[in-house]
Order: C-alpha cells, then sequence, then structure tokens
C-alpha cells in the first residue's frame, strides 16, 4: 500500500494543509510529511466526486461504453464512485445482473460501481422487479430506477415507493408523461416551432414529479428525481420540501449550461432526455443548487456510438457525455459565478449524493480516519474540449468550449487512479 | 448562395432576384423549344424519402428544361420504419458527382444535416423537410401572389399585402416558409387556425392570429388567404374533433368566399382535401390561384437552380 | 490608369443613326425585319436605331423591337459569380423567316454572339440573321462577323472598351481603358 503525503492543498473550508495517506484511509492532516511528499500547491482537495446517474452500457451495449472505459472516465473526471444506470442488456433487473456490474467494477478498479436495479421488469413499467433480491445481493442495491423510462402508472409507483421502505431502498425517477412526449424531439417552445421538431412540454416533466411528491407523502416514503430540467420543476420541488416530503433531486450539468438553442444546427450531439430546456429554465436549476433545493449534480453520462449521432436529428438516440467535465460546469456554476463555494461543491458532488445512496466510504469529509477518496482539482487553470475523453463515445457535447478547473490527481481507497491528469493504471 | 435550406435563408435581394429569374424561365416554358443550355453537365439528384409525386416531378422537369441530368432516388425507410441511413445514402450519391442534391425528407432539419454534415459537397436544395420548411413552395407562392397582383412586377416584393394562412400552422412546412419569405418580401401575415395547431413560437413571427376564421375574413382586408392542407392524422391525435367540425369552424366554404374581398386570391398548396379546409367552389372560384401555383412550381424552381448551380465559386 | 476616349456623344449618335439606314437600305426596308438587342447596352442600342427606322418607315416600336438576354447561354457560367438573368422578349409575330439583326455594343471574342445565335435557335427559323455593333475591336475567338460596325477600333488584348450610354450610364461615350 502506498504511504503518501499531499503538501499544501486547500480544502473546502479555505484552509492549506498537508493531507497523509497510509493504507487507504486518511492518517494525519497538518503540518506532517508522511511517505512520499507530492506537491498539491494551489489544488483543491476534495472528497472524492460520486455520480449519481451513470450509463456505463455493460452488459449489452459495449459498443459505447464498458465497466472500464467508463470507470476511466469517471476517475479522470474526480470520481471515486459512480451509480450504474439499470437500462442494459439484459436489464438490471435481477440479482444475477446488479452483481455482475458489480464484479466487472471492482475487476476494473478505478471506482466504485454501484449498481442501480430496475424497478420493474425489463424496464417495462408492468410488474416490478425483484427489487428485494437486488437490495440483499453482493451489489447491496439501494437506489432503483427505470431511468431512460418513466414509471408512468400511478399504482406501481406507489406500491414501488412503499416496498423499498422494507429494505431503506429509493426510487430514483425519471420523470417523463409518456404520452404526453410521444415523438417528442425536444423542449417545446420558440425553437421547436421554428426548427419543426415535435415539442417536449415542461408539464410532461413537472406534472410527474408532483405526482410522485405527493404519492411519496402519501405512502410515507423517500423519493429522488433525476435529471430536474424545468423552472416549474423547481418549484414543485422547493415546495415539496418545505412541506415535509422527503425528496431529494439531481441536476445535469448540460442542464445547468446549455439551452434548447443548441439545437438549431439540428447537430444530434445535442439531443438528450431530458431535453434542454430555455435560458430561464437554467437559472432556475442553477439557483435551486446553490440554495438546496436541488441536492446534487449528476452527470447522466450516456455513451453512444458514432452511427446513434452521425444522422438526421429524428433518428438520433438521446443522451451526451458528462464524466470528464461535471466538475468543470459544476466549478462554474458555485464558484466562479461567485454565488457559492467549495464546501457546496462538496455537498452536490459528493456528500450529498453518497448519503443518498447510503454509499459507505464515499462522499466522507477529508478527516483522520476517513477512506482515501480525494479529488485534487486546479481550479485556475482551463481547458479547451477537443474530444470524448476516455470514453468509448465521442457524444462530446461540449466541444470546443473552454471549461474552467482541471482534474489534477484522483485518489481512491488510498490509490492514484489519475495522476497529474492522466491514468495512473 | 449554395444551398436552400429554409425561407430564412433568403435575403429580401436573393428573394426578388429568383422570382424575377424566374418570370424568365416561364417565357421558356412558353415557347415551342423549353430547354436552356445553362447546366449542361450537371447532375441534380432528387432524393425523396417521402412520396411526393408532384414535387418530385416538378423538380425533374426544372432540371432538364436546364439540361441538368437528373437521377431520381426513392429512398426505402420511413419515420416508422428505419431503412437507408441518410449518411449512407448521401455518400452514394456523392459517387455519383452530384452537383445538387433536392431532397425530401420526413424528418425536420433532415436538409440542413445533409447540406452541413460533410457527406456530400453538392447544392442541397430542401424540397420539404418533416414539419420543418418548405422553401421553394413558398417561392414559387410569392412569385403567383406577385404576378396575380401586379402583372409587371420585375424587382417588386409584396410589400404591404395582407396574406391569411389558415390550417394546420403546427405542422405545416409551407406555413413556416410562408411566414418568413411573406415576411421578407413585406407582406403582413394572418395565421388562423384552432388554438391545439398554431404555436405561441409563430404566432410571435405573425403580424395578427386568430382561433377564428370568421373574425379575420370579417376584420382584415385579405389580398390573399392560403389554405393549408389537414391531414386525418391529426384528427386522431385529437387536435381537433371531426372532419365535419374542421369543415364547418376553419373551411373555406361559399359563405366565407362571398364575404372575402372582390380581390382576395385563394390559394392552396395542394393536394386539397376539397370539401374539408376549402370547398369546391372557392377552390374553383374566379378569384382562385391555385392552379397558378401548380403552372409556376417549374419556373421557380428552375430559377433556383439557376442560382444555385450556374455560377461558379464567388 | 489612362483613359481616352474613342466615341464622343455625337459620334455615338452619328453611328447609330448610318447603322439604322444601312440595316434599311441592305434589307430593302422593314418588312419581315426585326432587330434585338443584346442586354445591357445592346438593347439601348437597339432600341436607338429603331427609334430612327421608325422616324422613317412606317412602323410602329413594338412590331420591330425586341431583346434577347443570352446569360443563359453563355459558356462561362461556371467561371464566374452567377449573374443576374436579363429580359427576353420577342416581338409577337415570332423570328421564323424574318430577318433578325442582332445589336450589340462591343463586339470582340465573339462569344457572346455565338451564345445569341443559339438562343436565337431556340426561338425558332429566322430567314437570315445579321450582326450590328457600335465598336468592333478585334481578337476573335470564333469565326463571327459584323454586318453593320460603328466604328472598328484596332485595341490590345487587355485594354478595356467602355461603352457608356445615357440610359444606363451618366453621358454617351466610347472609352478605351488601359
Amino acid at each position: 500500500m502506498s504511504k503518501f503525503t499531499l503538501v499544501g492543498a486547500t480544502l473546502a473550508d479555505g484552509t492549506v494543509a498537508n493531507i497523509s495517506v497510509a493504507d487507504s484511509r486518511i492518517t494525519a492532516i497538518g503540518n506532517q510529511v508522511e511517505g512520499e511528499a507530492i506537491e498539491a500547491n494551489g489544488l483543491v482537495a476534495l472528497p472524492g466526486f460520486v455520480d449519481f446517474h451513470t450509463h456505463l452500457r455493460e452488459p449489452g451495449f459495449e459498443q459505447s461504453e464498458t465497466v472500464l472505459t467508463g470507470s476511466r472516465a469517471a476517475a479522470l473526471g474526480g470520481y471515486t464512485a459512480v451509480h450504474a444506470m439499470a437500462n442494459t442488456h439484459p436489464v438490471a433487473d435481477t440479482a444475477g445482473v446488479v452483481e455482475q456490474v458489480k464484479a466487472l467494477g471492482d475487476e476494473a478498479g478505478y471506482v466504485q460501481v454501484q449498481p442501480i436495479g430496475a424497478v420493474t421488469v425489463g424496464l417495462e413499467g408492468k410488474q416490478l422487479a425483484e427489487l428485494g433480491a437486488m437490495a440483499q445481493s453482493k451489489a447491496k442495491v439501494t437506489v432503483f430506477s427505470d431511468d431512460g423510462k418513466c414509471v408512468s402508472d400511478p399504482l406501481l409507483m406507489r406500491r414501488a415507493l412503499a416496498y423499498v421502505k422494507s429494505f431503506g431502498g429509493v426510487i430514483a425517477q425519471h420523470a417523463q408523461e409518456p404520452r404526453l412526449t410521444e415523438n417528442s424531439q425536444m423542449h417545446e417552445g420558440k425553437v421547436s416551432t421554428e426548427l419543426g421538431l415535435a415539442g417536449w412540454p415542461a408539464v410532461a416533466e413537472e406534472s410527474i414529479i408532483a405526482r410522485d411528491v405527493l404519492l411519496a407523502e402519501a405512502v410515507g416514503s423517500r423519493i429522488h428525481i433525476c435529471h430536474l430540467s424545468t423552472a416549474g420543476s423547481v418549484e414543485i420541488v422547493r415546495w415539496a420540501k418545505a412541506r415535509g416530503i422527503q425528496v431529494t433531486a439531481e441536476v445535469t450539468p448540460h442542464h445547468l449550461l446549455l439551452t434548447d438553442e443548441s439545437a438549431r444546427g439540428y447537430d444530434p450531439v445535442f439531443k438528450v432526455n431530458p431535453p434542454l430546456r430555455t435560458a430561464a429554465d437554467v437559472l432556475a436549476l442553477r439557483e435551486a443548487l446553490i440554495d438546496g433545493t436541488i441536492d446534487i449534480v449528476a452527470t447522466d453520462h450516456a455513451p453512444h456510438p458514432a452511427e446513434a449521432k452521425d444522422c438526421e436529428w429524428s433518428a438520433a438516440a438521446f443522451g451526451m457525455l458528462g464524466l470528464e467535465t461535471a466538475a468543470s460546469i459544476a466549478q462554474e456554476v458555485l464558484i466562479d459565478s461567485g454565488l457559492s463555494d467549495w464546501q457546496r461543491f462538496t455537498e452536490v458532488m459528493s456528500t450529498n449524493p453518497a448519503k443518498i445512496s447510503g454509499l459507505e466510504g464515499q462522499g466522507e469529509s477529508l478527516a483522520v480516519g476517513s477512506v482515501a477518496n480525494i479529488a485534487l482539482i486546479d481550479p485556475q487553470s482551463s481547458r479547451k474540449i477537443t474530444d470524448g475523453g476516455a470514453s468509448k463515445s465521442d457524444n462530446q457535447p461540449y466541444r470546443g468550449l473552454t471549461l474552467p478547473g482541471t482534474v489534477i490527481h484522483t485518489i481512491y481507497r488510498g490509490e492514484f487512479t489519475v495522476r497529474d491528469s492522466k491514468l495512473a493504471k | 448562395m449554395k444551398h436552400l435550406l429554409s425561407a430564412n435563408d433568403l435575403t429580401r435581394e436573393n428573394a426578388i432576384e429568383i422570382l424575377d429569374t424566374a418570370i424568365e424561365m416561364a417565357g421558356v416554358n412558353d415557347r415551342e423549344i423549353k430547354k436552356l443550355p445553362t447546366l449542361r453537365g450537371k447532375t441534380v439528384v432528387n432524393l425523396f424519402f417521402e412520396d411526393s409525386t408532384r414535387t418530385r416531378i416538378s423538380f425533374e422537369v426544372a432540371a432538364k428544361r436546364l439540361s441538368a441530368d437528373v437521377i431520381n432516388f426513392a429512398a426505402k425507410g420511413s419515420s416508422v420504419s428505419k431503412g437507408e441511413s441518410l449518411k449512407d445514402t448521401a455518400q452514394t450519391l456523392e459517387a455519383m458527382g452530384a452537383d445538387a442534391v433536392v431532397i425530401r425528407h420526413y424528418a425536420s432539419g433532415a436538409a440542413h444535416t445533409l447540406a452541413h454534415s460533410g457527406w456530400v459537397n453538392g447544392s442541397v436544395i430542401n424540397a420539404g423537410d418533416g414539419t420543418h420548411e418548405h422553401p421553394s413552395q413558398a417561392l414559387l407562392d410569392a412569385f403567383t401572389l406577385r404576378k396575380a397582383v401586379n402583372q409587371d412586377a420585375a424587382g417588386a416584393g409584396l410589400d404591404g399585402l395582407s396574406v391569411a394562412i389558415v390550417g394546420d400552422i403546427a405542422h405545416s412546412r409551407v406555413a413556416r416558409s410562408n411566414l418568413t419569405l411573406l415576411k421578407t418580401l413585406g407582406a403582413k401575415v394572418h395565421l388562423v387556425a384552432p388554438a391545439t395547431l398554431l404555436p405561441k413560437g409563430l404566432t410571435d413571427k405573425a403580424d395578427s392570429y386568430s382561433y377564428s376564421l370568421d373574425e379575420t375574413i370579417d376584420s382584415v382586408d385579405l389580398d390573399a388567404i392560403m389554405m393549408l392542407r389537414v391531414q386525418s392524422e391529426r384528427m386522431n391525435a385529437s387536435f381537433f374533433p371531426s372532419e365535419r367540425e374542421y369543415a364547418r369552424i376553419w373551411g373555406l366554404n361559399q359563405d366565407r368566399l362571398a364575404r372575402l374581398g372582390e380581390n382576395t386570391f385563394i390559394m392552396h398548396p395542394g393536394p386539397m382535401n376539397r370539401g374539408l379546409e376549402i370547398d369546391a367552389r372557392s377552390a374553383d372560384s374566379r378569384r382562385s390561384l391555385i392552379l397558378d401555383q401548380v403552372a409556376n412550381g417549374v419556373s421557380i424552381r428552375m430559377a433556383i437552380m439557376y442560382h444555385l448551380l450556374a455560377g461558379g465559386a464567388e | 490608369m489612362e483613359t481616352r476616349t474613342v466615341l464622343s456623344a455625337s459620334d455615338i449618335d452619328r453611328a447609330v443613326t448610318r447603322i439604322a439606314h444601312e440595316i434599311l437600305e441592305s434589307n430593302h426596308g422593314v418588312s419581315d425585319l426585326v432587330i434585338l438587342g443584346i442586354p445591357t447596352r445592346g438593347a439601348v442600342l437597339a432600341k436607338r436605331i429603331v427609334s430612327v427606322i421608325t422616324r422613317n418607315e412606317n412602323v410602329e416600336e413594338s412590331q420591330l423591337l425586341g431583346q434577347l438576354d443570352i446569360t443563359m447561354y453563355r459558356d462561362d457560367l461556371a467561371l464566374n459569380p452567377t449573374r443576374p438573368v436579363g429580359v427576353t422578349h420577342i416581338p409577337n409575330d415570332g423570328i421564323d423567316d424574318k430577318v433578325v439583326v442582332l445589336v450589340d455594343d462591343v463586339l470582340f471574342s465573339g462569344r457572346t454572339i455565338r451564345a445569341a445565335l443559339d438562343a436565337l435557335n431556340d426561338f425558332g427559323r429566322p430567314k437570315a440573321v445579321q450582326l450590328a455593333v457600335l465598336v468592333d475591336r478585334g481578337h476573335r475567338e470564333l469565326p463571327i462577323r459584323a454586318d453593320f460596325v460603328g466604328k472598328n477600333l484596332p485595341t490590345a488584348r487587355e485594354e478595356r472598351i467602355r461603352v457608356h450610354l445615357t440610359e444606363s450610364d451618366e453621358q454617351n461615350q466610347v472609352v478605351i481603358e488601359g
């Protein structure tokens, strides 16, 4: 096991200290230098990031991504844990599949891969999957989601919310009323009308969120809302929280940065579910992230092979990459904007997602005795995005943009997975 | 100009130049030898992912009258069953050395994607993409209207004219292109449709809009009224309850025809549903320009091809 | 750049009048005659020629005068940016079995006239085609010659001839720039 000290790192609260690591744990924080001294002057040291919403595509869609390539992208983005979404092939709706995904994650060894189980068999929205079996499997699934599809049947949703209470699970809802979004291509508004692309109304998301927070209240259950994208959704979640409903919510980096104007060139790299919304929505999401209405930033990293995007808009797949750029966008929204601080950054990128899924050893504050999951970023530098990075896919929406901040080192359980912005193994 | 993808690509000057050229092309179409050597040696491909015999023939005749070689390519596939990919088809055409691709596609933006993807080097002419645009139709409508209101029209726009577009505005590529081009040429545009078929993004661009055809007829002094084709699939998707109700409230019929001004021209991009959005008496009335619209299609498409294909690099 | 006037306003007037009379003389009057100007300045000259003729003969301008745009028959379209298309107008009786006099301002390579002959071919079968030009500057690239010439003007190939006519320009004159 390595023994090293990060010298002169800045912590989230602004203090500068040396952080010593040995045997996968933080052994000291102060003026000490133990083991190899690693210069960290000017770098911000934060608990390793935890992504709550990652599509690793394996098993079934290995042409897009594998657990290995997705894990590498995650490590390069400062992550030490990711939650692997269930819409694989076969669907992660049995103990066997979730255990397989976890085993692949352990084998890759770059980040902790925590599988998410499907709510319904085959994501078909008809019959509950064996949630208990997945919870009790070696994968210890706590988060269940049909992401990519909405659990639209209200009765089924009610039952799922209640059932997962039996083992402390949480349902992560992809809020999309299916009838209101038949053949929908992009946010319904001025731009969709001009482009002649079938609209995706905000109310299709908001109506499901409203229904589900009320169901959660009625059942006395927790609920997590995936990828909030509209100002109206923010209002509903804010109302629900004020009412004491146990709701948590996530926002993706792309919904914090991009708008429906991006669709004007019909470049399918900007085709995503939920769709990019208006500038007013972006503003509302940013405010909600800062004021605590939205709990976490989750990537919804969704790799697709070239042929799924190299075509006309309506034939293209939904989704975009996100693991290697999320921290930069969170920095832009929270830090560079001057509106928030690194402590909030830590909450939304690490502490809160770990807490929602109850992931042990992740999202712990950097303190003596904590598991040494650490991300070090240089907030002063910036980089021009040119490609899809370590992902197997290339659907990079930020190509050509210059984003602030660079992940310099990622330490997972006391070992470097990324060192000097390069994979360490 | 390299491509014609949208009515937004046309400045007032461009548009008027094309309309003026079409006057000369119409002269060619009136003479015994209806052929010009202008595009000799050029290859025009009609790439149709959607059946539209009239539009395809119109482009085909236009290209042939300019002496271009024409290849008709009816691609398999539809929005329902994905067939041949646009990219593979485009690259096949590129290998044939197409100087221009006339594309009709069920997907909005397909023409734009084809023009900007790097799959083909030639010009791209949008002959209708999904529910987005149909710029050659808008040009031929503008040409027809300009000629009807002012026979000696070279150099003129449509300044001060008032035009109503009535029907399924939301799903109509003809409405989008016409709204833009009519505004570019100085006309006032009034949109009329049931509220389910009248999206805000388009009403914002119009001079006025209304849910009542009667109100528009009674309150606006119209130079022309364009009736749009209503597709029965809209009824099945609950945009309106029945054909009968649609015809009663938004159809052009004898009674409304009588209340229109003596000088209001009647237009329809075709094909018509007689008895639904327009009754036979209105379609065949003295003020109807519907047959002129059909007749002018070839001239305007010749003019478009001339402007896109005849010249060398700027 | 050196500019030198080679035809003054009155030189142009005299040349137009003389060409008009030569056309009448060589065709024994105006029966079966059609005069087609090639836009832009050829059409202006044709109109001037016809106005001389209508002063002397019992004929309406509209029976005699037309214009023939040759843009779409050019052989150099692809070598230049797109050119605007000019107006073509043929008198009502057409050109079949008529003597067509083409009128242009400057005869140079002969390619414009080649295009005009092609265009005429698509309108009918004239009995004969004649050519009137204000200036013949030489340097022919095709076997074409003018029947009626205002002035023969030996030039160097790189020199430019500019014809100014008040209908489209400020004054009446022909200058050489070189």
